[in-house]
């Protein structure tokens, strides 16, 4: 891609996210969403940048991390805390407060560079000693870190403790959240096709040959942990900031890194396209099947397990197993790339 | 192949030995590979040959000795260091990245050699491109080598067993080596095949100014290409000449039939 198209296709982005988020917010004529919709909407996109980030560490390079809810706490409160208490200060730059539009911009962004960097550190602490693990007992680290994390901050009085971080001024909108989802995947597939990716792609078939193949397997795992890490902060800062959305350490248990896991593993490990699937799929189902709990109470978790366990048995390797969405599905499928082989080679 | 002096030997090994808590596994290996050669390894099973190769290649460290790669002492240093200096190898147990086509495993082996940093895969500069586009085409010139090109991109596990092994070798050619070890490269390959991989072998070592060092069980290709052989047992050389000399030592016959 060249870059004058890279430029238009970024400014095309946003300013349909714009449009999106005008639409979002006030409606066209009489067509409103409603707050509950919007609410799912938000939480899908938040969902997508936590899926799609974890994919990198779990699906591409195969490092089993289950500390996902832990990074998105370190972001999140970390976000959240500039904003609530610099926050007037920031938008104060540019003459504007935290209820403008303008003040709110220029916070955003900060805000949730604040969330990566915290994250991305906390990312770089847990995983420079715990990725010379393997499997199980790198799970069980990150697990143990997720829930270190949500102990300290039960115990921080300036960011709520155990009732949750609750004075913040939402400021997570529509567009910010959609531009970091798409960013996340951006990033992650940019990766992903590049030699770091093949790179993380051999450390999870076989770290050996990977070695022998000249990859310094601890850096890039490192690397990859301490990315997923940042973009999981990211997400965490978007979902401090939405509207009645408190962060509480309650909710970013492990429970959360899990259902995170679920996401992936439904739409197919390693898969950004499936990432974005099961984001999509496990925040909306719960809510599609709150009219079946309306008449049988305790029935919706029933029917969801279920779901799921029917879908690990019929299809193991998730909905998409590890195929992309791409353009080219909707053009004429063209034969494979690869000549015949012309019988040449050495000459012996 | 005349001797080289021991200052323009390649690989230079110096009474390295490995112990594996009680158990040694290799006891005082001296080795002197000159340049170019075709340097074989042969030894009955167990005899300690996979463990030199993992003791070159960096995955072991020797408990004492030294081991010189073109000068530089590489005894204890990591794997994709060593790798960095010019040492590839294929594996006995063929290691290749399952879940990726044929060409990816070439392309993945490449990746020391690519100039790019992770920020402009990122942001995707033109260098970004331009290393990607030269990775991919090195690949595929390798694998035309290896007649693999027509399956660039099925399943690198879906290839038969004898591919499988060739691809191994055009992997770790994409490393751009000059010292190639090859662990048992015609296990499990019919005569025909194995013929044509002494061929390949020794076209190689012409065509990419290599020097090969060669594990191997099947004699016929042993004793067929190779200009030096060293003969191991427990750990231990028990024979160095070349090929005739080599079938000849009473030594030789008493490790692998059993003394009389």
């Amino acid at each position: 891609m060249s870059t004058t198209r890279k430029v238009l296709y970024f400014v095309v982005t946003i300013g349909v996210l714009l449009l999106l988020n005008q639409v979002f917010e006030h409606g066209v004529g009489d067509f409103q969403i409603r707050g509950y919709e919007a609410r799912i909407v938000s939480l899908i996109g938040i969902a997508i940048t936590l899926a799609v980030s974890l994919n990198l560490i779990n699906g591409l390079a195969g490092q089993f991390s289950l500390g996902h809810a832990g990074f998105m706490a370190v972001g999140g409160y970390s976000a959240t805390y500039v904003t609530v208490y610099h926050g007037q200060q920031i938008a104060g730059l540019i003459g504007s407060s935290l209820g403008e539009v303008a003040g709110a911009a220029l916070v955003m962004p900060i805000s949730l560079a604040v969330g990566a960097i915290a994250a991305a550190v906390a990312g770089l602490a847990v995983g420079v000693p715990s990725l010379r693990l393997k499997g199980d007992y790198l799970a069980i680290v990150t697990l143990g870190f997720g829930e270190i994390i949500r102990v300290i901050i039960l115990n921080i009085p300036a960011v709520g403790g155990a009732t949750g971080f609750t004075n913040t001024t939402p400021i997570a909108n529509f567009f910010w959240i959609f531009a970091m989802a798409i960013l996340t995947i951006v990033i992650v597939a940019n990766i992903r096709s590049s030699t770091f990716g093949r790179a993380l792609s051999a450390i999870r078939e076989d770290e050996i040959a990977a070695e022998a193949m000249g990859i310094n397997t601890t850096r890039y795992k490192v690397l990859a942990f301490v990315i997923s890490a940042a973009l999981a902060g990211v997400a965490g800062g978007l979902s401090g900031q939405l509207f009645a959305n408190p962060l509480n350490p309650q909710n970013l248990n492990f429970v959360k890194s899990i259902e995170v896991i679920v996401m992936i593993v439904l739409g197919g490990i390693g898969s950004i396209t499936g990432a974005v699937f099961g984001a999509a799929t496990i925040t909306i189902l719960p809510e599609a099947l709150r009219d079946v709990d309306r008449q049988f109470p305790g029935l919706r978790m029933v029917i969801y397990s279920l779901l799921l366990i029917l879908l690990m048995i019929f299809r193991p390797q998730g909905l998409l197993g590890r195929k992309e969405f791409s353009v080219n599905w909707f053009r004429r499928r063209k034969a494979p790339l690869a000549p015949a082989s012309t019988g040449g080679g050495a000459d012996v | 192949m005349s001797d080289a002096s021991a200052a323009t030997a390649v690989l230079k090994v110096d009474a390295m030995t490995k112990r594996f808590g009680g158990l040694t596994a290799v006891r005082e290996l001296s080795m002197d590979v000159p340049p170019g050669a075709l340097y074989g390894l042969i030894g009955p099973n167990g005899a300690g040959k996979t463990t030199i190769f993992n003791l070159l290649t960096g995955v072991y460290t020797p408990t004492e000795g030294s081991i010189h790669f073109k000068g530089t002492d590489v005894a204890g240093r990591k794997p994709y260091e060593i790798t960095k200096l010019g040492v590839a190898r294929t594996f006995q147990n063929i290691r290749l990245f399952g879940d990726m086509t044929v060409l990816e495993n070439v392309m993945t082996a490449h990746h020391i050699r690519s100039r790019q940093v992770l920020l402009d895969a990122v942001v995707g500069t033109p260098r970004h491109r331009h290393e990607e586009r030269e990775t991919r085409d090195r690949a595929m010139e390798l694998l035309k080598i290896f007649d693999l090109d027509g399956v660039a991109n099925e399943g690198a596990t879906s290839l038969p067993y004898g591919n499988q092994r060739r691809l191994e070798i055009a992997r770790a050619l994409a490393t751009e080596p000059s010292l190639l070890l090859l662990d048992e490269p015609a296990a499990g390959m019919n005569p025909q095949e194995s013929i044509d991989l002494m061929k390949l072998i020794g076209w190689l070592r012409d065509e990419f100014k290599l020097t090969i060092l060669l594990v191997e069980h099947n004699m016929k290709v042993v004793m067929g290409i190779c200009e030096r052989i060293q003969v191991i047992d427990y750990g231990k050389c028990i024979a160095l000449g070349t090929p005739d000399e080599i079938q000849k030592n009473p030594a030789v016959i008493e490790a692998y039939l059993g003394g009389a």
